[in-house]
């Protein structure tokens, strides 16, 4: 099983995500990657991050995308 | 607001798609965008193929090309249509009516009802829902509903957010009295306040269009799109799909006391794969029973998709059995609409090229 950075690095390989606190406003990651992210945390994880929760905040760094994670079942 | 109609039943179903067909691939050199994420987006929102019209293709067009094969085999009569009702948000002119000028080119008779309705991709069960009332009166026995649309005409080549997943098409739905004590229960919302997250900012009199309202602009994210161009917040788009539509299709079932289990098959509006999984889930449905390949083959045609679903889908099957469906549409408006009904054994249901 991959880890989330491991995942996030698949996506947008150029970033290095554990040294931002905000991807959103350091522009790391829009909508469409948003999008693959949850499509790839889902097959990960074997879980289905609901889509009301597909909202930026929850995505803002790798704290909030482990608190989804937990949240929506994955066992991290 | 909820609705019940008796004794009404859909009696055949004919998509008609242009032969043109775009490939996500080949136009991913269009948008500015890192050839490697654009094939992730592929794979997760299922772009592939997709039918738009040639240039100078109208709504009119394509409709009166599938009426003339339904006229041509036998399947519908001049003489018959009482009502023509066209659904569309790209109609050929701003007067008058597109399906006046239907009507005119292919010489139906005077005494019928012609009616163009301004919906988006919450069109087709509206549309329904009007022909099921034009039927309560004595002198409507045969109603045929065209939903159509050509918004790839408006959409910008380098705008990623909306491009790739357009499609065009139209689909003539016939609806008629059912001879059976039919039962079929809708719902619809709006909400205005939330109109701008799907709109055309330029082209009628609020913004006339304009050698400005032309010129593209960098609209963030590598997209380039002028104020002619459809717009569309995607990520509102979806938070509001999410939210809403899963309680409409929730209370609709409630209401007419049938399980989710009970439904054969959850028809809904086709905007991309991923936003019709993240919706089958939160329904529990099987992706089996909510089909969402339309996007995949045809593109995002508006209210056009639930009827290309029903084609593509269920061609066979509807011709020999009914089904319990339930259908849903979201979209511009804001609208959201949901019907629950029997379809099926239908007269046809096909799927046909505009040449």
């Amino acid at each position: 099983m991959k880890s989330v950075a491991e995942i996030l690095k698949g996506i947008r390989p150029e970033f290095d995500f554990s040294a931002s606190n905000d991807f959103q406003a350091d522009g790391m990651l829009d909508s469409f990657d948003m999008v693959t992210l949850v499509a790839a945390l889902d097959k990960n994880y074997g879980i289905s991050i609901q889509g009301t929760d597909i909202v930026p905040e929850n995505f803002q760094n790798l704290q909030t995308i482990e608190v989804l994670l937990r949240r929506s079942g994955a066992k991290i | 607001m909820n609705f019940t109609f008796h004794r009404k039943r859909i009696s055949g179903v004919l998509v008609v798609v242009p032969a043109n067909e775009r490939s996500f691939v080949e136009e991913m050199r269009n948008f500015n965008f890192p050839k490697g994420r654009s094939l992730k987006l592929k794979e997760v929102m299922g772009y592939d193929k997709r039918r738009i019209v040639e240039p100078g293709v109208c709504v009119s067009d394509l409709v009166l090309f599938g009426l003339q094969q339904l006229f041509e085999q036998g399947l519908l009569k001049r003489e018959e249509i009482d009502a023509l009702l066209l659904v569309t948000q790209t109609p050929d002119h701003f007067m008058p009516a597109t399906s006046s000028l239907i009507q005119g080119r292919l010489g139906l008779k005077q005494d019928m009802l012609c009616l163009d309705i301004n919906q988006a991709c919450a069109g087709f069960v509206i549309g329904l829902m009007q022909a099921f009332m034009l039927l309560e009166q004595e002198s409507v026995n045969k109603v045929v509903l065209v939903n159509a649309d050509v918004l790839s005409r408006k959409a910008s080549p380098k705008d990623r957010n909306i491009y790739p997943l357009i499609g065009d098409g139209a689909a003539i739905t016939l609806i008629e009295r059912d001879d059976k004590d039919s039962v079929i229960h809708a719902s619809v919302k709006m909400d205005g306040s939330r109109a701008e997250a799907l709109i055309i900012p330029a082209g009628g009199l609020r913004l006339p269009s304009s050698p400005e309202t032309a010129q593209l602009e960098d609209v963030g994210d590598n997209n380039l799109r002028a104020k002619d161009h459809v717009f569309m917040d995607g990520s509102e788009i979806f938070n509001f799909v999410q939210t809403e539509v899963p309680p409409l299709i929730e209370n609709l079932l409630a209401r007419a006391g049938i399980s989710s289990a009970e439904v054969d098959y959850f028809l809904c509006h086709q905007p991309n794969r991923f936003m019709l999984e993240k919706l089958a889930d939160k329904l529990k449905v099987p992706y089996a029973r909510m089909p969402n390949n339309v996007v995949e083959h045809f593109g995002n045609s508006g209210s056009v998709t639930i009827p290309t679903v029903m084609a593509y889908n269920l061609r066979e099957r509807l011709l020999r059995e009914q089904l319990q469906v339930c259908l849903a549409g979201f979209g511009g408006g804001l609208a959201w609409s949901a019907m629950l009904l029997r379809l099926g054994k239908l007269a046809f249901n096909n799927i046909i090229e505009y040449e």
